[in-house]
């Protein structure tokens, strides 16, 4: 059949797809760690309006996922989120007038890295991408990438549970452009 | 200089001129739609080849993470939005054809009056109390969704001199894997503005694109009540396949 084509999510999305909770996949966890960064376009400045998407294995390697990202509630119909047990496997946060986003969330087990989808106006077609927590030699990503390539998927350690990963969208004439996936 | 709508359809037509016939997927650098210039990546895309890869897995929704009246968006308030009432199902199939069940459906879209509830949106048309314009819900069994809608007015947004966008509702989806993940928008059929609007057009190929406006179904509408429009998605994504074996 034939295929539905990707469209871009616009400027508009902000009061629809973001959701409390959604960038706290681990609320109240003592073991939760934080993944922060900037999304950058082609001429070095901030994206104020993108969507970033996570998906992780769990602490103990599953990736079954859990149900109740988005859990509504049944009286007054807001947003009640996660229940602080399960582990959910998904987050979404968008970035904010800085182009900056945060995110916290448990380390996957089993895998090193979080699945990334990038949205944002002027992006017809969302980006895959990944955050690996640490470098991964033998990783079957990384090892087929040069250095300086294989550096855009690695977090940077800020200090201990903090890490700095950013998306470039675009090389800006000094930074490298992020290494961005397809599943063929 | 501000662009105007005839250089934007002498781009577009380049454009169409040297697309690759059946890409399915708009090219991410489309320069008659300005904001792609800086916003795509110019590296070749890294493909992954690992059956073990996380994105084949992908999140899950149970009924809890949404409510029944979720899906009816002229319900959300005290009184009834203003405009044309419109029901908008179809069913959500992968490649196969086969339904994706229990995922969630995502919508969000301007009033009748073509102005989002949203503080960014600088159109100077009345914003309606009693409609914000954002619903969710989760597929059934069949893989269909329904949601109970206002049909969207058009929006100027400066992407060139008189820039109008057709009506539109921007729809977000998930299939059984990450990989599935699709964000796009569904539009109205005859509309005189799909020729002009460069996030359209974007989608070279006819046939593609035609998968994204609706089709008007009189069976689907409701005497004295609304107008009623089918609009089947399918998801690309290569884990489709490979689930279904395993299951
Ligand atoms: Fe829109």
């Amino acid at each position: 059949m034939t295929v539905t084509p990707s469209q871009t999510v616009g400027p508009f999305y902000g009061y629809a797809l973001p959701f409390p909770g959604g960038a706290d996949l681990a609320p109240g966890h003592p073991g939760a760690i934080t993944v922060h960064g900037y999304v950058y376009d082609g001429a070095g400045a901030p994206v104020p309006d993108a969507l970033l998407e996570f998906w992780q294995a769990g602490p103990d390697g599953s990736r079954a996922g859990a149900t109740g990202s988005m859990r509504r509630d049944p009286v007054t119909g807001a947003v009640a989120g996660r229940d602080g047990v399960a582990f959910t496997g998904f987050g979404r946060v968008a970035t904010d007038p800085d182009g900056h986003y945060t995110l916290r969330t448990l380390p996957p087990g089993g895998t090193p890295y979080l699945g990334v989808c990038v949205f944002a106006r002027g992006l017809l077609h969302h980006l895959y991408t990944r955050v690996y927590l640490e470098s991964s030699p033998g990783d079957p990503v990384l090892s087929g990438l040069t250095a300086e390539r294989a550096a855009t998927l690695i977090a940077t350690p800020e200090r201990p549970g903090v890490l700095r990963f950013d998306v470039r969208l675009q090389y800006d004439g000094t930074h490298e452009e992020t290494v961005f996936l397809a599943f063929e | 200089m501000e662009s105007t709508q005839t250089d934007i359809d002498a781009e577009i037509a380049a454009a169409d001129a040297v697309a690759l016939p059946g890409r399915i997927h708009p090219d991410r650098d489309y320069p008659p739609y300005r904001s792609t210039v800086l916003r795509h990546p110019k590296q070749s895309l890294v493909v992954v080849r690992d059956p073990e890869a996380v994105e084949l897995s992908g999140p899950v929704f149970g009924v809890t993470d949404v409510l029944g009246h979720d899906a009816d968006l002229t319900r959300q308030h005290r009184g009834e939005p203003l405009g044309e009432r419109i029901t908008v199902t179809g069913r959500v199939l992968d490649r196969d054809g086969h339904p994706i069940r229990g995922q969630l459906v995502e919508v969000w879209q301007a009033n009748a009056a073509g102005r989002y509830a949203h503080g960014g949106d600088r159109h100077p048309a009345p914003l309606d109390p009693n409609f914000t314009g954002a619903g969710r819900c989760l597929t059934d069994d069949e893989g269909r969704y329904t949601f109970t809608t206002m049909r969207p007015g058009a929006y100027p947004w400066r992407n060139h001199r008189n820039a109008w966008r057709p009506a539109h509702i921007h729809f977000s989806l998930f299939g059984t894997a990450f990989t599935q993940r699709l964000v796009t928008q569904m539009y109205f059929p005859g509309d005189p503005l799909h020729a002009r609007d460069p996030i359209l057009r974007a989608v070279a190929d006819e046939k593609a694109r035609r998968r994204l406006i609706a089709d008007y179904d009189h069976d689907l509408s409701v005497p004295e009540w609304s107008l009623g429009y089918r609009w089947d998605i399918v998801l690309d994504g290569p884990a489709a396949t490979w689930i279904e074996e395993g299951r």
